[in-house]
């Protein structure tokens, strides 16, 4: 009997070992590649900036993150990550209870759907970035204009795949609801809402990505503090020993988000199978 | 000639639902008694989900009237509960809480809190009833399919309905599972003194649970030409004496006689049996045709 392949083919059933490497290898390659060609930059030109060397980047990390800065007293790392973490959660839950509330009534009452699901359709497909310039009209150039910026950005979407789902709840449920003395309304926020709740939070874990583009852009553009205000203020100096540590300290706030979402999922709605993602 | 529609529990006459230019109930006449056990069997795609539905108030009639205890058909209501083979259950509840959806729901926020522990006792006998008092924390997906039908009978139950629509229950399920569960459906049945309204495609399981046994088929032939695009009429509607629920019953000769009467009449694509000469005996059965539809081709 010909045993199946490690990796090549539909058949292939690669044993533990072989996962774990292959997981393993594209992230090796690239500090791999990166640290080689940091080294033969460094070696021409010992002040290069543009290439880093990991001691440089873990001093730069260290006064961003461990030192007082001198100006304002504060740690900046720390204090960046606060305020765009308010500002993202602040968006993204709005976002979550407003898309959750319309697009549960929008799936459920075909009068609601028929009023707003095309129009929101529409809404959503305008790119938020386009609009931003009439939202710092709108909304100032303070913190509400980026919470409204991650809002804006997700809330639609959701409102969107909320719908979808409610809508495919079988009929059979909602009219066994009403045999069972429900209300309309008791079907809507007591039978179907419950069901809805872990994929209104797979639909939040999708939106994180979202919301990080829309709030640094945010940031970017006017702002005094937070994590993208920062990168785009030392990018001036090509200070690429503090933007590469911003960047995977966003990446990794990003994934332990996605995690904690998929946690709670899972211990929360253990009826709910999450597809492992 | 139409019946005195106040006297019976359930009443329909003239009943056609079409779904575009596609006919599916053509004049549909039924008249029901309270405490009646009425299956509905026809081949696959003759309408019956569609009746039931009607019954059920889900839908409306394309045209006539569908009444309830002399009134109108409404919404779904507590008065009808319901059993499906699908969807039994809802996913996100335990058992338990299954069971104490309807109660919860005609009690309101305040009186379920309140008067929680008795809700919850009368809900655990219930499933003691059903023998699933050990599995009450459990959410449907971790019970057997014969399980699931037996808590969502029970969570139709415990609403007491005048009456408890079935549509095709036990398709899903094994023959052993099923035979006890048409058992444990005749028992409910007696106990409760229900109307009940059982629509299934298995014909043996019509004729061993009906006290009245109803056959839909498209099979049939009328006045009204060969090509004519003919919707579903009730075809066969006969009373059978109440039999021991034993399921000994199934081997006798008169069981299998009728069910191959039945399968001959309504399920023989080939066999087009005359409008006038149905086999409608139920002493409740009544005809309503047009003058058109009595020619005989």
């Amino acid at each position: 009997m010909t045993r199946f392949p490690n990796f090549w083919g539909l058949h292939a059933e690669p044993p533990k070992w072989l996962r774990i490497t292959l997981t393993l290898l594209p992230f090796i390659l690239l500090i791999a590649v990166y640290l080689i060609a940091s080294h033969i930059r460094l070696q021409d030109n010992p002040d290069d900036k543009f290439l880093p060397s990991p001691a440089k980047m873990a001093e730069s990390v260290y006064r961003m993150a461990f030192t007082e800065d001198q100006r304002t007293g504060k740690y900046l790392m720390l204090e960046d990550t606060l305020v765009s973490l308010k500002r993202l959660g602040t968006g993204l839950s709005l976002a979550a209870v407003f898309g959750l509330l319309l697009g549960l009534n929008m799936g459920l009452f075909p009068g609601l759907k028929a009023l707003m699901l095309s129009f929101n359709i529409f809404l959503s497909i305008i790119p938020p970035l386009a609009v931003l310039p009439i939202l710092f009209i709108i909304f100032g150039v303070d913190e509400l204009v980026k919470v409204m910026l991650v809002f804006i950005g997700t809330s639609l979407v959701i409102a969107i795949s909320i719908s979808r789902t409610a809508e495919k709840i079988p009929r059979e449920q909602i009219t066994k609801a009403l045999t069972l003395g429900a209300s309309q309304l008791g079907v809507v926020y007591r039978v179907i809402l419950p069901q809805v709740m872990p994929i209104l939070l797979n639909a939040v874990r999708l939106s994180v990505g979202a919301s990080w583009l829309f709030l640094i852009a945010a940031e970017a553009i006017a702002s005094t503090d937070g994590l993208g205000y920062r990168i785009y203020l030392v990018r001036r100096f090509l200070a690429m020993d503090i933007i590469i540590p911003y960047v995977l300290w966003i990446t990794f706030l990003g994934y332990v988000m996605d995690w904690i979402l998929k946690k709670f999922v899972s211990w929360k709605y253990p009826w709910y199978q999450v597809a492992e993602v | 000639m139409a019946k005195d529609q106040k006297s019976y529990f359930l009443y329909l006459e003239n009943v056609h639902k079409a779904y575009g230019n596609k006919l599916v109930l053509d004049d549909i006449d039924l008249a029901v008694n309270k405490g009646e056990f009425c299956t509905l069997v026809g081949p696959s795609g003759c309408g019956k989900s569609t009746l039931f539905r009607l019954i059920l108030g889900q839908e409306r009639p394309t045209s006539g009237s569908v009444m309830v205890e002399g009134k109108p058909v409404g919404y779904p209501n507590p008065e009808r509960g319901i059993v499906y083979q699908k969807y039994p259950l809802y996913p996100h509840l335990s058992v338990l809480d299954n069971v104490l959806m309807g109660p919860r729901f005609s009690a309101g926020i305040f009186e379920s809190y309140s008067r929680r522990k008795e809700m919850r006792d009368e809900a655990m006998e219930y499933l003691k009833r059903v023998g699933l008092e050990n599995h009450k924390d459990k959410y449907p997906h971790e019970l057997s399919g014969g399980m699931q039908q037996r808590v969502a009978i029970v969570q139709a139950l415990i609403m007491k309905p005048k009456i408890l629509m079935m549509d095709e229950p036990f398709g899903a399920l094994d023959p052993s599972t099923r035979e006890n569960l048409q058992i444990f459906t005749l028992e409910i049945w007696e106990e409760f003194k229900m109307t009940v309204f059982f629509v299934t495609h298995d014909l043996e399981e019509a004729v061993f649970l009906g006290t009245r046994v109803l056959a839909l088929s498209q099979y049939y032939s009328d006045g009204r030409g060969k090509d004519f695009g003919r919707g579903s009429k009730i075809m066969f509607d006969v009373a059978l004496a109440k039999r021991a629920n034993a399921t000994a019953v199934k081997d006798l000769p008169e069981f299998r006689g009728l069910i191959q009467q039945i399968r001959e009449e309504a399920f023989e694509p080939a066999h087009l049996q005359h409008v006038t000469r149905f086999n409608l005996k139920h002493p409740d059965s009544f005809q309503t045709l047009t003058d058109e539809e009595r020619k005989d081709l």
